[in-house]
């Protein structure tokens, strides 16, 4: 539960794919959870090189996330450090990890964001904590009733 | 006032603990909550170190204890949870609507590859 996996398949050929993750004008063509606008996109797309996006939500609220390039290897694989900056939701450092396949219908995209909180959280989750957790989220989203995207 | 993250941190480490996490889960299957006895009776440890787990839950929030005459009742307490998962799932929302996003603007850059392929 501390990390997030998800997958989608893109009628998108990987290379285009790529570049829509790391170029700065097709970053600030989606980036971001709804139709508000990117205001700042900044990437050198190199082992060591970073990132920055701020980008500004429709309910106004403005949030902006930096991090560094880990591993560059293009169309298939991108991995970067990544944390929240400003406000009072800056929970650390984190690690966002996306894998390109070709696939028949173009590329299917493996995205995983770990390392969602402290050290201690980070270790619990390699000891395997996420049967428990998700037993008690499937009792509380029951109680929420809550709609549950697509969880790996 | 104790901010959300201290808050966040104090319910993910008290999560980190495997015995922890199974009182938890026992007391979730206990809806009128369980005493301190029947909580240890599972663990081969002594009951000092089950009321340290004990302690550890109820400074995170994720217990309540009571006590009548001798018997100290433990009940599940669901608002730190909550909370650590609503946390959570803000990552799920940021990226599931993102990811949508790109593959929409992909697909659109596929489109017009295709296109200037075919003019070529």
């Amino acid at each position: 539960m501390t990390s997030l996996t998800l997958v989608r398949r893109i009628a998108a050929r990987p290379s285009i794919v790529f570049d829509a993750l790391t170029t700065p004008e097709d970053i600030a063509c989606w980036w971001g959870p709804d139709g508000g606008p990117v205001l700042l996109a900044e990437t050198d797309v190199r082992v060591g090189g970073r990132f920055r996006v701020r980008f500004r939500m429709l309910d106004g609220s403005e949030h902006e996330s930096s991090g560094e390039y880990l591993e560059v290897v293009r169309p298939e694989r991108l991995a970067m450090t990544w944390r929240w900056l400003g406000g009072g939701e800056d929970p650390g450092e984190s690690l966002v990890e996306i894998g390109l396949r070709a696939v028949a219908e173009g590329t299917e995209l493996t995205f995983t964001h770990s390392r969602l909180h402290d050290e201690e959280t980070r270790r619990s989750h390699e000891e395997g904590w996420n049967g428990a957790l998700d037993k008690l989220e499937r009792h509380f989203l029951d109680l929420s009733h809550g709609d549950r995207h697509d969880q790996a | 006032m104790v901010n959300h993250h201290e808050r966040l941190d104090r319910t993910f480490a008290a999560l980190v603990d495997p015995t922890r996490r199974a009182i938890l889960a026992r007391l979730e299957r206990e809806d009128g909550g369980a005493s301190v006895s029947e909580l240890a009776k599972p663990f081969a440890i002594k009951l000092p170190a089950v009321m340290k787990h004990l302690d550890v839950l109820d400074d995170a929030g994720l217990i309540t204890r009571s006590k009548v005459g001798r018997t100290v009742t433990v009940r599940l307490s669901p608002e730190p949870m909550r909370e650590a998962l609503d946390w959570l799932r803000r990552y799920e929302r940021f990226w599931s609507a993102s990811l949508d996003r790109l593959a929409a603007y992909a697909e659109s850059k596929e489109a017009e590859a295709k296109e200037q392929e075919r003019d070529r």
